[in-house]
């Protein structure tokens, strides 16, 4: 079938990924009048494709394509071919995503300045703030329907939620609640209200969690501006003479080799394909890459400091029924170097089913000690832990040797935990123990990070072009008609769930690039 | 699984061809080409492996995962696949050498064969032994999914699966804990 646009339009932008940024701008930017093709390295799965199955869904869903790893980091030994959890299908991480939605904290722009100089990190300031987001972080609560916001009602607790909240507040925790999430606690914008379903990370059943697959797109569709092409794998951005760049390559879903012209291309495919997209574009003119004059693309990886914990108690719990993410402590994000690190971290209840427990709650057990606390199950409860990790200069992204069938060098992700991720990681698991233990668990399991579900940091925002990659609005340093419209531009990662920010970025980043073409200046 | 010798009503009959392979209990027993397990009224024909190292992968499997609410079918289940995959002689051999060097390593420890060894401990002190090698790492791995992505074990578990089909928990107790 042909596509809507021709592939030598050369007016068009061409947005490279369909999730939390990509998804989002090429709606934004379609709904403003400009055309847009966005190509999707996956295919597109409907709400009714969906599947309560956790194998299953990672099959229909997750970006399996080959990667590797190095570093000291546990998922480099346990999943050393998946370093991450993420979604390779229309609509991205954001059909995987569990839902909250919190803006950062005024330091966490200017983390470098708050938390100074720490060895071993490669801290900076955004070049962006609180008060120039603020307005930009409305609008994408309002968009996403963001409970607590806009005065919409927060979600009623589950059971999970209801272990988390007694225990931290037996332990004074003041900021407990169902927090800001991007799921409906009532109809709105033409989609249900939540029914407490679990298998949030499956895709949403009912269409009560936002996902730019079905919140955003259509609209964009609607009003014939947009088209989003599946099963397209960029694997090459092209650039003219003057360095302007030009098109992109892609593979189709048969394997052949596919151009498609553009006036601007904005790279979206998370940040791990995104640097990998910039490095495999290296020409005689850029060398180095795309956009890497500063040699800080794929650096500066960021995966969030995570764990979880879980706690067994005499009786049920039940905690994957209903959302996934239904609850959240928030006491402990705030900046407070005399715990013994910078930066904070929330407390999330998170449940995963009987068959990921087994995968992920503690990688490589076997025996008694890993199966009596399988037996627990029914009886457990669980919470993830999400705080800002530090960016680390060899934190990052590089081209493997190792190639993907269309020939090009897949990414590697090397990742080594700072001494300050591993203090705060400490503090949190034994705060995640004492919460549970308050309420009565007669066992706790501090478990180790997941295959990332953060991906941050690898194409970073910087005021000076030797610092970072991207400028202010997400424009590429070296190449004005090239943007990057992902967690990728994130300076830094801050305590909170990255959605909402990089939604809020995609927003931002439309309006100037709509400004920016009408002024015929790209 | 072959469900062949689940006979009507009654435990399926056992000649005198057969020998008990468990000294302590005998709950897996073998016969030519075939392994029986009377009390859970199944039988598993093996094309590529002996039976006798089916059995033990059987015992391994729970070794390695021991639910004491799971009957040995579900471990069967999660180990069987390996009798196909032995179609290729490479990985047979490899199999049925690991298995064979476990056993030898049980003769000398226990004076019997892995499976007889009558404690658990004690086949886990063995396990441990050849924890580092591939063919270990291979099947407890494997067996992460095969035993515990079988939606029949997860009543055991308490785990109630798919929900968005029956309206998910919003009338069916996603709040009702009251213990707290």
């Amino acid at each position: 079938m042909a596509g809507k646009f021709d592939q030598n339009d050369a007016s068009v932008v061409v947005v490279v990924g369909s999730g939390a940024g990509g998804g989002t701008l090429a709606t934004e930017l379609a709904l403003k009048g400009v055309k847009v093709v966005c190509l999707e390295a996956g295919g597109r799965h409907e709400i009714e494709d969906f599947i309560n199955d956790e194998w299953a869904s990672f099959s229909q869903l997750a970006w399996t394509d080959m990667r590797t790893t190095s570093g000291s980091w546990r998922v480099a030994r346990d999943f050393a071919n998946l370093p991450a959890w993420i979604v390779k299908a229309v609509g991205g991480s954001t059909t995987h995503w569990a839902g909250a939605s919190l803006r950062f904290q005024d330091h966490e722009w200017k983390a470098r300045t708050t938390y100074g100089e720490l060895a071993g990190a490669s801290l900076l300031d955004w070049p962006i703030d609180s008060a120039e987001m603020a307005p930009w972080y409305t609008k994408a609560e309002d968009r996403m329907g963001v409970t607590r916001t806009h005065g919409i009602a927060g979600l009623p607790g589950n059971n999970n939620y209801k272990v988390l909240e007694a225990g931290a507040k037996k332990l004074g925790y003041k900021e407990v609640s169902t927090g800001r999430m991007a799921i409906n606690s009532a109809a709105r914008d033409g989609r249900g209200a939540c029914q407490q379903i679990g298998f949030c990370f499956q895709g949403c059943k009912s269409g009560a969690k936002w996902s730019t697959l079905y919140a955003e797109i259509p609209k964009g569709e609607a009003t014939n501006n947009l088209e989003v092409r599946p099963n397209s794998y960029v694997v090459r951005i092209e650039h003219d003479a003057s360095g302007k760049v030009t098109g992109v390559v892609y593979f189709d879903k048969e394997g052949r080799e596919q151009r498609q012209k553009a006036r601007i291309v904005a790279v979206a495919g998370n940040s791990i394909e995104s640097p990998r997209l910039l490095l495999n574009s290296a020409s005689n003119m850029f060398p180095q890459g795309l956009a890497n004059s500063s040699g800080q693309v794929g650096r500066n990886y960021m995966r969030h400091m995570t764990g979880s914990v879980y706690g067994v108690f005499q009786k049920p719990v039940k905690m994957w029924r209903g959302t996934t993410m239904a609850g959240i402590v928030s006491d402990e994000a705030r900046h407070d170097p005399k715990r013994g690190f910078v930066g904070g971290y929330e407390l999330e209840t998170l449940s995963i089913g009987l068959p990921f427990m087994a995968a992920f709650l503690d990688p490589g057990g076997w025996g008694r000690s890993f199966t009596s606390a399988m037996d627990g199950y029914e009886n457990m409860a669980g919470m993830w832990i999400v705080g800002e990790d530090m960016p680390r200069a060899d934190n990052r992204v590089t081209l493997s040797n190792a190639r993907d069938k269309h020939g090009y060098p897949v990414a590697n992700v090397h990742f080594d935990d700072h001494p300050n991720d591993v203090a705060m990681r400490s503090h949190a698991y034994n705060v995640g123990a004492a919460i549970y233990e308050a309420v009565g668990a007669t066992r706790t399991f501090p478990t180790t990070p997941y295959p990332s579900t953060h991906n941050l940091g690898t194409n970073r925002m910087s005021e000076n072009a030797r610092d970072g990659v991207v400028n202010r609005w997400g424009q590429t340093h070296d190449v004005k008609n090239l943007f990057v419209s992902d967690g990728s531009q994130f300076t830094t990662g801050a305590a909170e769930n990255p959605t909402l920010t990089i939604v809020a970025l995609a927003l931002r980043q439309a309006d100037y690039i709509v400004n920016q073409m009408s002024k015929n200046v790209i | 699984m072959q469900q062949h010798t689940q006979p009507q009503g009654g435990r399926p009959h056992i000649d005198r061809r057969l020998f008990l392979t468990g000294a302590a209990g005998a709950t897996i027993v073998v016969l030519s080409g075939a392994i029986f397990h009377p009390a859970e009224a199944w039988a598993l024909e093996t094309k590529n492996l002996k039976p006798e190292t089916m059995r033990t992968l059987i015992k391994m499997a729970r070794d390695i995962y021991p639910h004491d609410r799971l009957a040995d079918k579900f471990y069967a289940v999660a180990v069987k696949g390996y009798d196909e995959k032995a179609a290729d002689a490479a990985l047979r051999s490899t199999i049925e050498s690991a298995v064979a060097e476990l056993d030898a390593m049980a003769k000398t420890a226990y004076s019997a064969a892995y499976a007889n060894v009558g404690w658990e401990w004690e086949r886990t002190r063995l396990l441990e032994k050849i924890a580092a090698t591939p063919f270990f790492q291979s099947l407890r791995g494997g067996l992460v999914v095969s035993l515990y992505n079988q939606p029949e074990v997860w009543p055991a578990f308490g785990y109630e699966g798919e929900s968005a089909s029956k309206g998910g928990y919003i009338n069916r107790g996603f709040n009702d804990i009251a213990w707290l």
